[in-house]
């Protein structure tokens, strides 16, 4: 570790000085702007927080760093030489390296093994097995107590396979590190020692880039931070002492609440939904629930309370082991998503790409999946007219932002692909719209349509069960908000009564 | 360096010629091919020539239009060679035993039909990969077309039913006639069926399919038991051509009615299925393999040509998938 003594005396002569800048990157996908003109600068030696809500432009602008994307146009500066980077190998070689949420261990594999993986020392063309422990013991030593480079990587948690990451960076002589949301399946102890990593990092003359949802975290953590919505940079603040949450978050959705939810209130009917003792994987106990015409019903939970495992029973895309529903007083008994939709009952899918659209078909082909069954001649064959004139009606009416009703689904941006998927439902008779994370990733303009959306269905006196992670969401949009925990019903709460801390300590697990 | 420029200009300037080329590229590849061929090698561009290649790849092109549905619903199936073989040793014995050539047709279709439908349920139901699922099917199936013939060709002794496979009408012989109308049928039904389109939806997105209310099983289970008797009807016309039941004929068949169609941009991961694609792609591989036998090009050799011919529309689908993401 000579180097790291080195770094540091660089560190003292040249204090801030930029070693990482982005000019005037700009991004586009068919359809979207993805990042327009963001120009920053990270320093030596500090840790710089990106923060902005999903859809602004972070995970993006970590791409083109890493070079998994290739920026449409703009410039990336290390060091103040231009870099040019194609691939991921590319960026390595620069001395980047992105820890990702997803982490790119070998389970099955040793911990040196995977910390030396592509680069291993060979003595006489063999394995050098104790040169390779000896490398790995060396950055153990500065990353974890008590783990020998001989265990299997399955064999560790979460947290220590981050430090494993951590150290495969440091190893390829990493000097830029970025973190995308690195505390979100860590302990409370783990997070410790994760930020006692990046200290030392900084210290050490290291470039950190920290992207959160969390914003105490960028507090306790960051020398600077860089706001970013829709797709722009909004601004740096360099003096952590100058900014607060309030100013922060400002920044960051850039409009009052009220602006972007944009709620009416109204009134809700007889009882469209009642679901009575569900039960099936993933909930933990049966669950009961009615929803009233005119009512939507947000579902709040931390990920894997069972919010999507009760929407797919539901919706007979999961075998239920009991539980009855009731649709407008009728029994249903829905075994299946096709029997759920032709009862009025359809899902809007959480996964988009995996579960909601056909990428490789058409948006005409999309919307009409469903809808064709009813214009159908002899039951089989299509109805190529009826198909065209609904599709192109909804096109219209959800301004979906297409060439053509023939154009590749896959080629939309998730907001479009978002509108296709509803527009296969609003043909049929609903009377009962399951949405699961319908707005994830898609940017603020269309949320704000797909609510009011949302507002219009309920106004005809469908019944909406919504699912999402975005609490404000939840509470900005919802009559009523369940709180899911651990595959258990908690607790209801109604719009005026909630809160943020009321939602979040019912959804926090309770610590013994 | 001005080949370069060239191509840059044509991929930018003619956009019309763009989208030619992803529509309908292999068509106009196989059209350069078919002018080449008739200029270059002799008695190839010759009526009774042109009659013996269709009449070639007829039986490739039958099958090739349930297998089209297999490939676009991310599926494929290996036992239709077995299949084929076993059809025509079960229509021979069934015309032989009971003097019917109409029960022989239909002993050999519903065969095939029932072996498909046994291949659907096992891929459908009990959820197992597709290319294990039929390549043991293929051979349990050989093996049935060895134990029910005995082991050797069984000879069919009723001459009217020779009349299936060797006939002309207009001068064009029934085999050729039969790919033809199967080709419009299932022509018909993939882009003019709910069927079709569900089967197309579950290739491109099974999952999705699935939640948009597409009865996946159900569709599956179909796609097979056509693919089965449709290989059943196939072996039965061969049989008739070959005025015997034969239970070592057609190895290697399966591998290329998947070539054929791959080469005609049928996506092997399901969702893209041109039908005229695959008609151009059976083609292709009939013409080559017709044009080698003209210039004499031992048969040794014609196996790496066709392998070659495969890897390069395999490489072209992986571009085209490429550029889509």
């Amino acid at each position: 570790m000579l180097q790291s003594f080195m770094y540091i005396q660089q560190e003292i002569n040249a204090f801030m000085k930029p070693y990482l800048e982005f000019k005037s990157v700009r991004k586009t996908f068919p359809g979207v702007v993805a990042l327009n003109d963001v120009s920053f600068q990270v320093a030596e030696g500090s840790v710089h927080g990106l923060i902005g809500e999903n859809g602004a432009g972070k995970s993006t602008l970590l791409k083109i760093l890493s070079g998994a994307y290739y920026p449409t146009s703009g410039e990336i500066f290390i060091d103040g030489k231009i870099k040019d980077f194609h691939n991921t190998k590319d960026a390595l070689d620069a001395g980047v390296a992105v820890i990702y949420q997803e982490l790119n261990l070998i389970p099955e594999m040793t911990v040196a093994e995977n910390l030396l993986l592509g680069h291993m020392p060979t003595k006489s063309g063999f394995l050098d097995r104790k040169e390779m422990n000896k490398i790995a013991e060396g950055e153990l030593k500065f990353l974890l107590e008590n783990i020998s480079p001989d265990m299997k990587i399955k064999e560790l948690s979460i947290g220590q396979r981050q430090m494993i990451e951590i150290g495969k960076a440091l190893l390829h002589n990493a000097r830029i590190i970025a973190f995308d949301e690195p505390t979100s399946s860590l302990s409370s102890r783990e997070i410790k020692q994760l930020y006692k990593i990046i200290k030392e990092l900084k210290d050490k003359g290291h470039s950190v880039i920290y992207i959160t949802h969390r914003m105490e975290e960028i507090f306790d953590i960051c020398d600077e931070v860089t706001v970013f919505r829709d797709g722009e940079k909004i601004e740096t603040f360099s003096d952590m002492t100058a900014v607060d949450h309030d100013i922060l978050v400002n920044k960051m959705v850039g409009r009052s609440i009220e602006d972007i939810y944009s709620y009416r209130p109204r009134t809700h009917g007889e009882v469209v939904l009642d679901v009575k003792d569900l039960m099936g994987t993933g909930l933990s106990e049966p669950f009961s629930l009615t929803v009233r015409k005119g009512e939507i019903v947000g579902f709040f939970g931390l990920v894997g309370a069972g919010r999507t495992e009760f929407l797919k029973l539901l919706y007979g895309a999961e075998k239920k082991v009991s539980g009855t529903t009731f649709i407008n007083n009728k029994e249903v008994n829905i075994l299946s998503p096709s029997k759920a939709i032709k009862e009025g009952m359809a899902l809007c899918p959480e996964d988009r790409k995996d579960e909601g659209i056909i990428a490789v078909r058409s948006v005409d082909e999309n919307i009409s999946i469903s809808v064709r069954r009813h214009f159908n001649k002899f039951g089989i064959f299509l109805d190529r007219k009826k198909e065209t004139e609904n599709t192109n009606s909804f096109i219209k009416k959800l301004d979906i932002k297409t060439p053509s009703k023939d154009q590749m689904v896959g080629n939309l941006s998730g907001g479009n692909q978002q509108k296709v998927i509803l527009a296969r439902w609003l043909g049929e008779n609903i009377n009962v719209l399951l949405m699961d994370e319908p707005t994830r990733g898609i940017d603020v303009g269309t949320k704000n349509e797909i609510y009011k959306l949302m507002y219009n269905l309920a106004d005809e006196g469908k019944g909406i069960i919504f699912v999402s992670s975005d609490l404000p969401e939840v509470l900005g949009v919802a009559d009523r908000i369940i709180v899911m925990r651990e595959g258990k019903f908690v607790e209801s709460v109604d719009r005026d009564d909630a809160s943020q801390e009321i939602i979040l300590s019912h959804a926090l697990p309770i610590n013994n | 360096m001005v080949s370069k420029t060239m191509k840059l200009n044509i991929k930018i300037n003619n956009k019309f010629l763009k989208s030619l080329w992803e529509s309908s590229g292999m068509i106009i590849i196989y059209l350069g091919l078919f002018i080449v061929l008739s200029i270059f090698v002799p008695y190839f561009f010759t009526v009774r020539n042109m009659v013996g290649l269709a009449l070639s790849v007829s039986m490739v092109g039958m099958v090739a239009m349930t297998m089209l549905f297999a490939l676009a619903s991310g599926d494929f199936d290996l036992s239709v060679e077995a299949i084929v073989a076993f059809s025509g040793v079960t229509a021979a014995m069934v015309i032989n035993s009971t003097g019917s050539i109409l029960f022989g047709i239909i002993a050999g279709i519903i065969g095939g039909g029932v072996i498909g439908l046994l291949n659907g349920i096992i891929i459908a139901k009990a959820k197992i990969n597709a290319l294990i699922t039929t390549l043991a099917m293929m051979q349990i199936v050989h093996g049935l077309a060895f134990i029910v013939s005995g082991g050797s060709a069984v000879g069919i002794s009723d001459a009217r039913f020779f009349v299936l496979g060797n006939s002309r009408m207009l001068g064009i012989p029934n085999p050729i006639w039969i790919t033809i109308i199967m080709f419009i049928i299932f022509g018909v039904l993939l882009n003019r069926t709910t069927y079709g389109k569900n089967t197309l939806a579950i290739g491109g997105n099974i999952e999705a399919a699935r939640l948009a209310g597409i009865n996946v099983d159900r569709i599956k289970i179909i796609i097979f038991t056509l693919q089965g008797s449709m290989a059943g009807f196939a072996g039965v016309v061969l049989a008739s051509r070959m005025t015997s039941g034969q239970p070592n004929t057609s190895v290697g068949f399966s591998l290329d009615v998947i070539s054929a169609c791959v080469l005609g941009g049928v996506s092997l991961s399901g969702g893209i299925a041109p039908i005229a694609g695959a008609i151009v792609g059976v083609l292709i591989m009939g013409t080559i393999q017709n044009a080698m036998n003209l210039m004499n090009i031992p048969a040794f050799y014609q196996y790496v040509v066709r392998g070659l011919i495969l890897l390069i529309a395999v490489l072209i689908d992986q571009l085209k998938q490429r550029k889509r993401n």
